[in-house]
């Protein structure tokens, strides 16, 4: 165990603590586990029903067709307008986008997003089984009535595996193609609200196109001028103008050469402006849902500023526990396990020195996303809320996302915000999304409308 | 696609040549596909059927979990489709021993579809052709009413799990007619039974006064005999003549009761839907038994291709590649089921039992273990009795009737349950149980299994529809129930209503002494009525 976190335990302690909270942290505290990407999940588990095996697979190992998400997006605009037209007609909407699917074969984690629907019919509802009972299925072998043989882990993916390192770079460049995808789908579905629009001095646009670019011998529109400057330097050189002063324009010799034309050209408006800093907190209390609903509303907030500002935006990703650490790449930041204890404030000092030592409150519009379960050792904010005023000096936005245990309300940060008064003083700066573990993707959706809007 | 060729199309008529000797029976013609995985893609959807009628929702992937195989009355990736002439496709790399074991596999696949009774329907015409030609009007429709024809379709999907597959069977079983008098049928069949509701030994009485009647008076028995009843119930006549005008009472599932009766489909501007609800309709009938015959149709190929592929002289030096890859597809699986391995251990158990005679009444009355154990009268029946069981059963009687004790111990077969440990955070498997009835109990759970929601006329008063769910201790998917209805009420033109059950509460497990096993919570059920009314979905429970 880590004898700073058992030290600031019980600093913490000293101060007095409630039982139910004690038990908390003590839990967190002992919580077994390293930070680190997980590895392969545990392969198969799943236990097959009757209709899932077909002849096609059995017998021919041909592997069930799946659409590559490229194939899928072709025809999305096209199901998006009918999704569209359903609302005109009075049906409900039939298509969920942004569906993050994770194949878990290989350890080669993948985030796609495909267009889903389902065929709804009156069907029985075969999950009214107590959840401490799975359903009951076949099986063959030895084996007294009563004994165990065989168990799964609950969290496949929360089991430490090995082999996690050494695959990175591929890895990331992938998710990023792919989280580019998501984002385009967002912002196409979602027509989520432009950070721009928020009344920010300078714009970062993506291109605007002119005919700024001069071309010779080809182009759209002749510069007339131009030209006639270059006639008269070819002229002036093949030695056709004697006299300077008395220019005899029927002498000239023209060089189709000569002839200059403006050209479109994409221009960039500004430099990229922003920089957006992804903030997760991997404590132990984050284990299972929550750390699924935090990492995927990152995934894309992420996917969509990549979409929106064609990449101009720069991300910088930072993992909290007690301590913070900046990780280098948003794989890391998304598939790091959870460990440890909680101290928010860590995390914002970090922010506060990196932006004060690379000086980026200068350049760029700062802007902040921080997901955690709403848990902190630092139980009034005493820290975290001075670095929080510091951090509302020069960022765009701040925007908090807490994904609450079905055990715990009104947790210790939601308190601590809205006790600072920060919310109601800084609407403008300061974001704060409560939602329960059990939201699914409309909510994310709306919880990063909320964020940013 | 594109059709083997001809060094792999005669590997699949010496299949045939073997397999017919074997006692198989099936078409001479039929079609083999090589398919790439861009070809299953296209086909998958369309449940192999390379003619089905084009559906936006194809093209997007659907959210299956929820339901799983409950939505879908087919297995979305056969190899082999029941047409005419059977289609089926393969791998474009498959060595040409694995072709002789996958040909038989399909052969005894042919053999099923085209001698299960449960297939009837799909006899009489080639679905492929029919399909095409319905893709043909759906398409034609399509450029006449745009979107609306994909939510005629959307809806009509909707419930065609209703759709009435017994019913359309049953007319094509009608036993042949008798030459007794239809006055007869009618007094003993519907006039004692269901209007006098007489007791059984009055019955009885009744009929053996009938056969004295005949006795005594030869011919003259019946005239004799009804002179005797009407003076004991005067109004039989008048009953028989009434119901002599009666049309057989046929059920009507939903979607053929809206078709007949509803008055919006009635309208000259959409009597074109009808056509478009026809469709799904046929297509929903033409897969019912697919899925009802999954277990048995399987283990079917398996027991067939396993025998044939032995026996077969072409493939010598094979024997253990095909090992390898026959043990994994029927393979028991530690935990799970497999349709395969269950089926074909069940045929070949049933051979057995009955080679040795035992579905007899002499076996069934043995009661001594020993003289079980040793009852053996050589009858040589088997493959005679699983000829008949291929033809008569479905996945339900086959396991409801063959799944026993002896079967469970000779595979060594459990119920596997799995619970949760919290202390560890693991799911455990553990050996629930041994019984046969529970294992069968187990299987029969898992089969699929819709709904049964019928229209109730007399409750369907002026433009409402009326639907009772008979519940049967599992409630529908609460979070279907609204779209569902919906598209119900679009293709009525009125408000729709449906009876069903939902959990009022959950009452606390009662520990028992025996076992820990009961500790299933008991669950108290209502019954609830669901309205929708112009696409608002309202609900109030029902005094009972």
């Amino acid at each position: 165990m880590n004898p700073k976190l058992i030290e600031l335990f019980n600093k913490i302690k000293e101060k007095g603590l409630t039982p139910e909270r004690e038990e908390r942290l003590l839990a967190e505290l002992h919580f077994e586990g390293a930070h680190g990407i997980p590895g392969k999940p545990a392969g198969g588990g799943i236990v097959p029903s009757i209709y899932e095996q077909n002849d096609l697979s059995v017998l021919q190992e041909m592997p069930a067709p799946h659409a590559a998400y490229t194939t899928c997006l072709h025809s999305l605009d096209e199901l998006l307008e009918r999704d569209l037209r359903r609302e005109e007609d009075g049906f409900p909407r039939k298509i969920r986008v942004g569906r993050l699917i994770k194949p878990g074969r290989g350890g080669k984690d993948k985030v796609v997003v495909v267009p889903t629907t389902v065929e709804e019919k009156f069907i029985h509802d075969n999950v009214i089984a107590p959840s401490e009972e799975g359903g009951a299925s076949g099986g063959t072998g030895e084996g007294e009535e009563g004994e165990i043989i065989g168990e799964q882990p609950v969290r496949p993916t929360e089991e430490p595996g090995a082999g996690g390192a050494g695959q990175g770079e591929g890895e990331s460049h992938e998710m990023e193609s792919s989280a580019y995808e998501l984002g385009r789908i967002l912002t196409e579905k979602f027509q989520l609200p432009n950070l721009k629009e928020k009344g920010k001095k300078r714009s970062f646009t993506r291109y605007t196109y002119d005919l700024t670019d001069r071309n010779r011998g080809f182009g759209q529109v002749l510069d007339k001028k131009a030209t006639l400057r270059k006639i008269l330097e070819t002229n002036i050189n093949l030695g056709n103008i004697p006299d300077v002063g008395d220019v005899d324009t029927t002498r000239f010799l023209v060089s189709p050469r000569d002839r200059i034309y403006r050209i479109l050209s994409r221009e960039k408006d500004y430099e990229s402006q922003a920089m957006v800093f992804f903030l997760r907190d991997y404590s132990g209390s984050m284990m299972g849902k929550v750390t699924e609903l935090v990492a995927t509303q990152h995934v894309m907030i992420y996917s969509w500023l990549l979409y929106q500002y064609a990449r101009q935006v720069e991300s910088r990703f930072i993992l909290h526990d007690t301590e913070a650490k900046e990780v280098p790449d948003f794989y890391t930041y998304y598939n790091s396990k959870v460990a440890g204890g909680t101290q928010v404030s860590s995390a914002y000092r970090l922010v506060n020195e990196i932006v004060a030592k690379e000086n980026l409150a200068r350049d760029y519009n700062v802007y902040v996303f921080h997901g955690t379960d709403g848990d902190d050792w630092d139980s009034g904010g005493e820290e975290a809320i001075p670095e929080l005023k510091k951090m509302l000096t020069y960022t765009s936005r701040v925007g908090v996302t807490i994904a609450e245990h079905g055990y715990s309300h009104n947790t210790e940060v939601e308190n601590y915000l809205k006790g600072s008064g920060l919310l109601n003083e800084k609407p403008d700066l300061l974001r704060l999304d409560v939602m329960g573990e059990d939201s699914d993707e409309p909510r994310l959706i709306e919880g990063i409308k909320k964020l940013i809007s | 696609m594109e059709l083997i060729n001809q060094h792999t199309k005669n590997i699949m008529e010496g299949c045939k040549e073997r397999a017919r000797k074997a006692g198989l029976s099936f078409q001479d013609e039929t079609l083999e596909y090589i398919v790439t995985n861009r070809d299953l893609l296209e086909l998958s959807p369309k449940v192999m059927i390379p003619t089905l009628y084009d559906y936006w929702v194809h093209d997007v992937d659907v959210l299956k979990e929820k339901g799983k195989y409950e939505l879908y009355p087919h297995n979305p990736y056969e190899t082999v489709i029941n047409t005419r002439p059977p289609i089926s496709f393969y791998n474009d790399n498959n060595p040409d021993w694995l072709n002789v074991m996958i040909f038989y596999h399909v052969l005894a696949h042919i053999d099923f579809f085209q001698n299960n009774l449960y297939f009837r329907h799909t006899w009489d015409y080639d679905f492929n052709g029919q399909a095409l030609s319905d893709k043909r009007t759906i398409a034609k429709l399509r450029a006449e009413k745009g979107r609306w024809v994909d939510y005629v379709i959307e809806f009509a999907r909707g419930i065609d799990n209703l759709v009435g597959y017994h019913s359309e069977l049953s007319r094509l079983h009608r036993p042949p007619a008798t030459n007794r008098s239809k006055r007869l049928d009618f007094y003993f069949d519907v006039f004692l039974q269901s209007v006098k509701k007489v007791s059984v030994t009055e019955y009885v009485k009744e009929i053996e006064r009938y056969n004295d009647s005949i006795k005594n008076f030869g011919k003259q028995g019946e005239k004799t005999f009804f002179a005797d009843a009407e003076r004991k119930y005067p109004e039989l006549e008048a009953l028989f003549t009434r119901s002599l005008g009666e049309k057989a009472n046929h059920r009507r599932d939903l979607m053929q009761f809206m078709m007949d009766h509803s008055e919006f489909l009635k309208k000259d501007a959409n009597t074109w839907m009808k056509s478009v609800m026809e469709v799904v309709r046929k297509t929903s009938i033409f897969f019912q038994p697919q899925i009802r015959t999954k277990i048995m149709n399987e283990g079917w190929a398996s027991y067939w291709h396993d025998r044939l592929f032995m026996q077969d002289d072409r493939i010598r030096g094979h024997e253990v590649d095909y090992a390898r890859i026959n043990a994994g597809v029927t393979a028991m699986p530690r935990v799970g089921l497999n349709p395969y391995a269950l089926g074909m251990r069940l045929f070949s158990h049933i051979e057995e039992t009955a080679d040795k005679g035992r579905y007899t009444f002499d076996f069934l009355r043995l009661s001594d273990a020993e003289a079980r154990e040793e009852f053996d009268t050589v009858t040589g029946e088997g493959q005679k009795y699983i000829f008949s069981v291929r033809e008569n059963l479905c996945d339900f009687t086959f396991i409801k009737t063959f799944v026993e004790q002896d079967f469970i111990n000779e595979h060594k077969l459990f119920v596997a349950g799995k619970r949760l440990n919290q202390g560890r955070m693991v799911w455990e498997y553990y050996v629930k149980s041994r019984k046969a009835d529970v294992y069968r109990r187990m299987v029969l759970d898992s089969l699929y299994h819709p709904p049964f929601i019928e229209v109730d006329p007399k409750k369907t008063a002026g433009n409402t529809l009326y639907l009772v769910h008979h519940f049967e201790g599992k409630p529908l998917v609460k979070e279907y129930i609204a779209n569902t209805m919906m598209g119900i009420e679009y293709l009525w033109g009125g408000p729709v209503q449906l009876e069903t059950s939902v959990v009022e509460a959950e009452l606390p497990a009662q520990e028992s002494a025996a076992m820990v096993e009961e500790t299933e919570p008991r669950i108290k059920w209502c019954r609830v009525l669901y309205t929708m009314k112009e696409r608002q979905l309202s609900q109030q429970q029902i005094e009972t």
